[in-house]
């Protein structure tokens, strides 16, 4: 099927049957049924089985016409990528639907407080007793926890083998009475994750997800949907400002969906600000400063111009070179670079926060939020080994846990 | 085009990898950088008649291939790749820049397909004994001699490959001029009476540099007398561009071979390059070049397509590939420990290069502060 013919049927679709004062819900159900909604995942399970190149033009035709897509945001596409690649039928037909309509919302049960940069060392156990999986333990850094229906679910079931074939993946219901979550206060201030505590936890034997001892190989299609997704949730999160029953009801559900991130463009440096800060203040002509800025300035735009290289590649369909690893790293350099900067061009008043602070407490959030930076989503040092290994081919790390039976791995005396 | 090759450019960007590794070797470079020319003549000739390198940005009407700033900065990217000792960027930057940017068509008709054909080396003397890079420090004296022709009094500095190029073009100030005001660009052939050429030594021995010193020397004006200040500046944004470009070569060169030995080299049982902090010092290079590499394609990039911000742009290439060069050939040489201190180790010489260049056209400080007039004005 080609581009015109994909982009005249989807317009003809489009122009029969959307409407903006039809409810949210109900109209994803009608994109689930006619596969608009995710084109290029199989007929069978909501989509049509376009190529992903093609994509795009679906999505434009959306556009032009001001259509909602299906749900999106959050963890709700990790899950459904993990169910598409690894989940039973009954699976598919229990959650796919609900997940594309918005009507459930999902969460991610993997690091905990001892297993951070090493996900796979989860000592969350399960135990299967009697008709059913218990689950204890403790769970965090979980975005949404406090409102999520379904959990995707990293436990251990085999303390005797190594620590990667010990680990089992569970779909498990966050509305029982063995799980609690409990916000999760950050230095910043807000609280955006949480903490989940299973206690007695229950998980029927038909919501294993992959088989008993096999939940790395799954976790690992949750992991790599995660490092890929992280483009589109920054572009989903604006939204629409049109008047319509059926946008209201998206930007209500936008603003419950995006609460975990409003931070995150100061955790990012805020290079935009920099030079209005810097003139603002009558700064500019401070050659000391001067020279930071471009420095600041050299990183940034090289930075940019580095990812449109990757981009390009990518899109061209040609081999990606060594930019394409490099971007979360250089973004940690570009964060702290601006905060150094703005420090600097702050002077005294960056002592202060809040209403007492420059631009109403904004730059304080940023000095507080750009450590979040090097840590969240593979720490800086975790990205270093990646690029060394995978890019640089030099020599793994030592791994002297990944043949040991778990149980005689050392861990952590404080967890 | 900014963020990509063609398929034909990363062609010829493999071709003349292959060309320039087996004609440049480190060996090559060590003969001809103990030379006092650095170069060699018919060597120089035939590789340049061969690929054609000379003529590359010249239009066709003037002899040359007509291609734009995206071919020539892979010529350099590769030339500074294996270090060639060869009057290149005087020639095919720094001259050719300073004729086609000044230049009236009859003078262009006249100096530049001797260019393109590789018959004459040439190059732009502008900076003098003061060390600055910018058009307002000239003093080298100027007079009009009658006839359309004119007298230089004073001297330069700096000038690559001065003391052996067959045409020098000279930037030079007016009667009781001052500033940017009353400069002007003249041609100079390298055996002209009253001009003396001697080399300097360098810290980069593979780019030789002179000071000339001109003792009523017989010129002639390139473009209008007194109107050198703006196609000097489009000059200088050229060559800050292009040799950024040679800069990532080096710097890629340098942090491949530091890779490549701390793989090979064996201390406490195992390659060094599986400790740790060889491996985030291997990563950090990695991110440092590359930054670099995508500033200086996208600056090679902003000149073809004459972009608004280009003087910030060619600044900013500037500046981050002589960061990036610097802070290579340093790694480089700890990664190589105590070999890569000795004469004997190729890595000095790359150091060496990386030090001349991040000097040459002015350090990162210089550059960084053009940047902020620009965005900043």
């Amino acid at each position: 099927m080609d581009e015109a013919a994909v982009r005249a049927e989807v317009r003809a679709w489009l122009e029969a049957h959307w409407d903006p004062e039809r409810g949210l819900v109900a109209w994803r159900h009608m994109l689930a049924e006619s596969g608009w909604g995710v084109p290029h995942w199989p007929r069978e399970w909501y989509g049509r089985d376009l190529p992903v190149g093609l994509v795009p033009v679906v999505e434009e035709e959306f556009r032009r016409i001001g259509a909602v897509g299906v749900a999106k945001a959050g963890i709700r596409m990790l899950a459904a990528a993990t169910i598409l690649a690894h989940g039973t039928r009954l699976h598919k037909e229990r959650f796919l639907r609900r997940i594309l309509t918005g009507e459930d919302t999902w969460c991610q049960l993997f690091s905990e407080p001892g297993s951070g940069s090493d996900v796979a060392a989860a000592v969350t156990r399960a135990e299967f007793r009697g008709n059913r999986w218990v689950i204890n333990g403790q769970k965090v850094w979980t975005t949404s926890a406090h409102h999520a229906d379904w959990g995707l679910l990293l436990a251990r079931t085999d303390w005797d083998r190594p620590k990667h074939k010990g680990l089992s993946f569970f779909i498990i219901d966050m509305r029982q009475p063995g799980v609690e979550a409990r916000p999760l206060r950050q230095m910043n201030g807000y609280a955006s994750f949480n903490q989940v505590f299973l206690t007695d936890a229950e998980v029927p034997p038909e919501f294993l997800v992959g088989e008993v001892g096999e939940g790395w190989a799954v976790a690992t299609t949750t992991l790599m949907h995660e490092r890929r997704g992280a483009d589109a949730l920054r572009s989903w999160a604006l939204g629409s400002d049109r008047p319509g029953r059926i946008y209201e009801e998206e930007r209500a559900e936008i603003a419950t969906v995006m609460e975990p991130y409003r931070w995150y463009p100061q955790r990012a440096g805020r290079v935009d600000l920099v030079m209005e800060r810097a003139r603002a203040a009558g700064r500019l002509g401070d050659p000391v400063l001067r020279q930071e800025i471009a420095k600041l300035l050299t990183l940034s735009r090289a930075a940019e111009w580095l990812a449109r290289r990757a981009r390009t590649a990518q899109e061209q369909g040609r081999p990606q070179g060594p930019e394409g690893s490099l971007g979360k790293l250089v973004a940690s350099h570009v964060a702290r670079a601006a905060a150094r900067v703005h420090t600097q061009i702050a002077g005294a008043d960056a002592l202060l926060s809040g209403e007492d602070g420059p631009m109403g407490g904004l730059i304080a959030e940023i000095l507080l939020s750009v450590p979040a930076t090097s840590i969240a989503g593979g720490t800086d040092e975790i990205q270093r080994n990646i690029i060394a290994e995978r890019v640089l081919r030099m020599p793994k790390e030592p791994n002297p846990d990944a043949d040991r039976p778990f149980r005689e791995v050392p861990r952590n005396a404080v967890s | 085009m900014k963020f990509g090759f063609s398929r034909e450019q990363e062609e010829f960007r493999s071709n003349l990898r292959r060309f320039l590794a087996e004609r440049s070797p480190p060996s090559e470079v060590r003969r001809l950088m103990e030379t006092e020319a650095g170069w060699e003549r018919e060597g120089w000739r035939r590789a340049n008649a061969a690929l054609g390198l000379t003529a590359l940005r010249i239009p066709e009407a003037h002899g040359g291939q007509g291609f734009g700033f995206g071919e020539l900065c892979i010529v350099l990217e590769e030339m500074g790749r294996v270090l060639l000792c060869a009057p290149y960027f005087a020639t095919a930057v720094l001259a050719t820049g300073a004729i086609l940017n000044a230049g009236t068509e009859e003078q262009k008709r006249a100096l530049l397909p001797g260019i393109a054909s590789g018959e004459t080396v040439a190059t732009l003397a502008f900076a003098e004994d003061a060390g600055r890079w910018d058009a307002a420090a000239t003093t080298l004296a100027a007079t009009p001699a009658g006839g359309g022709r004119w007298r230089l009094d004073g001297h330069k500095s700096f000038v690559l490959d001065g003391h052996t190029a067959d045409l020098i073009v000279v930037l030079a100030r007016g009667p009781g001029s001052a500033g940017e005001e009353g400069l002007s660009l003249f041609t100079v052939p390298g055996d002209a009476p009253g001009l003396e050429r001697r080399p300097l030594r360098t810290i980069d021995m593979t780019r030789k540099l002179a000071r000339l010193t001109f003792r009523g020397v017989e010129a002639a004006p390139l473009g209008a007398p007194g109107g050198a200040a703006a196609p000097f500046a489009r000059t200088m944004l050229e060559a800050a561009v292009c040799l950024a470009n040679e800069m990532v070569g080096g710097a890629e060169r340098l942090r491949e071979d530091a890779l490549a030995y701390a793989k090979m080299r064996v201390q406490f049982g195992r390659p060094v390059a599986s400790f740790q902090s060889m491996k985030h010092k291997a990563a950090d290079m990695l991110v440092d070049v590359e930054l670099a590499k995508a500033a200086a394609y996208y600056a090679a990039a902003a000149l073809d397509e004459d972009d608004a911000e280009l003087p910030a742009i060619a600044s900013l290439a500037k500046a981050c590939a002589a960061d990036a060069y610097m802070q290579t050939a340093i790694h480089a040489i700890q990664i190589h420990g105590g070999i890569g201190f000795t004469w004997d180790n190729d890595t000095h010489l790359w150091f060496r290069r990386a030090k001349g260049s991040e000097v040459l056209f002015g350090d990162a400080h210089h550059h960084r502060e053009l940047m902020m007039r620009h965005w900043a004005a």
